[in-house]
């Protein structure tokens, strides 16, 4: 199939990012969806989804709060703060 | 003694470092040297020199006092994915250039525990993601066995380092192939262990029902070492297995005979290169002549398992990269100017080509409309390959298959074209959309002189049989 240059963009705006070359974009994502839909040829009707690898069930834990993180620790890698919260641009116009 | 250390396995060094023929200090400088001696393969992002120095010392007492752990005289590296407190960790990715971890991982925390020293950090495919190193931000690997070659992927510096004798051992990890295929490449022992055997709590995340830490090393006994120490149950990873970790070193002597499968198709895959199947024909002789059964068995999804694999960890890496947003942690683009274009700049500056690739892809897969033709469909041949090898694995203990359908492919050849790239992951991703153990261990040299390797998948937490065998054929 081939991909649209709306459904890249749909896709890149889904996903926050920005495309930069959208001919090579459109062309490989083309190519690499023609070769998934390779997975047709599979008769799936009474197939159930396989979702998780594990035996176990459920695995729970006592609601208590354990190992945190530091407000300090949290913050040490982060773009910019105040030194108590992550500081982003303006969001709201007042 | 020097050269010889190098094919010692951490049994042969702790009891030299017993014995006091070697010192753990001086183990560490020779390979301090080994690390600046062979700076141009670029396996190392970052050296620990000072810190594992002093770790040398302590642990070198600890010996003469008796109270080291079971991994002391171990000097190991480990992959940029993997999370040591107070070190940075960059998943090879400009999105977390200088990022400094703030806790340690649950293998990282193991290691250190029984004493292992950890020399450094080492270069990978950026995010996990690549099969040549060539996707890596602090620019590719070279293999040391051709440096015109690349070492495979995504755990390309792990491979070399330990093939290049830059340190006794690596950890690697393994979503597709990505320990066993630069195991392959570089002529040492590549472990991917069962889904759920050890802990994914601090190693960031590509795609979750898929990741793997395993060892990357010279023999099957030092692997098998290895994970008997960072395997096991951890509240920090739901998706660990509660079952006990048995002792692996300690089970690796064998005997009797053994059942084993190889699958039809991929020995008689058009894509599968002479020399390798060569190799492979050599040692199915050889394992025949050792008195075991080695049958040819039918295996009809190979053609699907790429597609397969690269649908569903697409998503999921679509899901687990959306983390990076430039506000949290991780790189911000000095053009964000609203909330909107913070998320878009850092991301499209700070992502390389092949990951946004992925979470293009992954985006798509998963939006509605495309949702039940690809994702879900996806998951319902990952039931139908993983049915078909747990049958197999009924009537045989192992299946053998190469690991790679060449072997190391020159720098530039695939890169251009990723459909070429995926499918060089041909017969390492059955094992990991089944959740299966699969070792690869060297399997001889190609005619042109480079190195093959063999897989080996096992029955689900079937380790110790896996390794115990591995060890008798290797």
């Amino acid at each position: 199939m081939r991909v649209s240059k709306s459904t890249v963009e749909k896709m890149a705006h889904l996903a926050r990012l920005e495309v930069e070359n959208m001919e090579k974009m459109q062309e490989d994502m083309s190519r690499i969806l023609d070769f998934m839909d390779k997975l047709n040829e599979l008769d799936t009707d009474q197939v159930a989804p396989l979702i998780y690898l594990n035996d176990e069930v459920n695995v729970t834990r006592p609601d208590e709060t354990g190992e945190e993180l530091s407000r300090e620790d949290a913050l040490k890698n982060a773009p910019d703060t105040d030194g108590t919260f992550f500081k982003v641009a303006k969001v709201i116009d007042l | 003694m020097k050269t010889k250390n190098r094919d010692s396995t951490i049994r042969e060094v702790r009891s030299s470092l017993s014995e006091g023929s070697l010192t753990l200090p001086g183990l560490v400088d020779y390979y301090l040297s080994r690390i600046r001696e062979n700076a141009h393969l670029n396996a190392f992002i970052e050296v620990f020199s000072e810190e594992a120095l002093a770790a040398a010392n302590v642990i070198q007492e600890k010996i003469e006092q008796g109270t080291a752990g079971k991994l002391a005289g171990l000097v190991i590296g480990i992959k940029d994915n993997i999370c040591y407190r107070d070190h940075r960790v960059a998943a090879s990715s400009r999105m977390l250039d200088g990022f400094v971890s703030v806790y340690s991982s649950t293998v990282v925390e193991r290691l250190l525990q029984e004493d292992a020293i950890i020399i450094g950090r080492l270069n990978c495919d950026e995010f996990a993601m690549g099969a040549s190193n060539e996707t890596s931000f602090y620019g590719p690997v070279l293999n040391a066995a051709d440096t015109t070659r690349v070492p495979g992927g995504s755990s390309g510096g792990s491979a070399v380092a330990v093939q290049a004798g830059l340190c006794h051992a690596a950890l690697g990890t393994d979503t597709g192939g990505s320990v066993r295929q630069p195991a392959a490449f570089c002529g040492i022992v590549g472990l991917k262990p069962t889904y759920g055997r050890v802990s994914r709590k601090g190693v960031i995340a590509y795609a979750s029902s898929f990741d793997q830490v395993g060892p990357l090393t010279r023999s099957v006994e030092d692997a098998a070492l290895i994970l008997e120490v960072i395997a096991g149950p951890d509240p920090g990873d739901s998706t660990s297995s509660p079952r006990e970790v048995p002792a692996y070193s300690q089970s690796l002597q064998q005997e009797g005979t053994r059942r084993i499968a190889y699958l039809k198709e991929a020995l008689d895959s058009p894509g599968l290169d002479s020399g390798v199947r060569q190799c492979m024909e050599q040692q199915i002789a050889r394992l025949r002549s050792e008195g075991h059964t080695v049958e040819g068995c039918d295996f009809p999804y190979l053609d699907y398992v790429v597609p397969t694999y690269y649908i569903l960890s697409m998503a999921e890496a679509s899901s687990n990269l959306a983390r990076y947003d430039g506000v949290h942690y991780g790189y911000r683009s000095p053009l964000a100017d609203s909330l909107e274009s913070t998320y878009k700049k850092s991301r499209t500056e700070g992502f390389g080509e092949e990951v946004k690739r992925r979470i293009m892809l992954g985006t798509f897969v998963l939006s509605a409309g495309y949702y039940e033709a690809y994702y879900s469909k996806a998951q319902k041949v990952r039931r139908l390959i993983r049915d078909a090898l747990s049958g197999l694995l009924a009537n045989y203990d192992f299946i053998l298959l190469p690991t790679t359908p060449t072997p190391a492919f020159r720098f530039g050849e695939k890169i251009d074209d990723p459909v070429v790239m995926y499918l060089g992951d041909i017969f390492t991703v059955q094992a990991s959309l089944a959740g299966l153990p699969a070792i690869s261990i060297p399997a001889g040299n190609h005619p042109d002189g480079l190195p093959v390797g063999m897989q080996l998948i096992g029955r689900k937490f079937g380790e110790a049989d896996l390794l115990s065998f591995a060890h008798r054929i290797f």
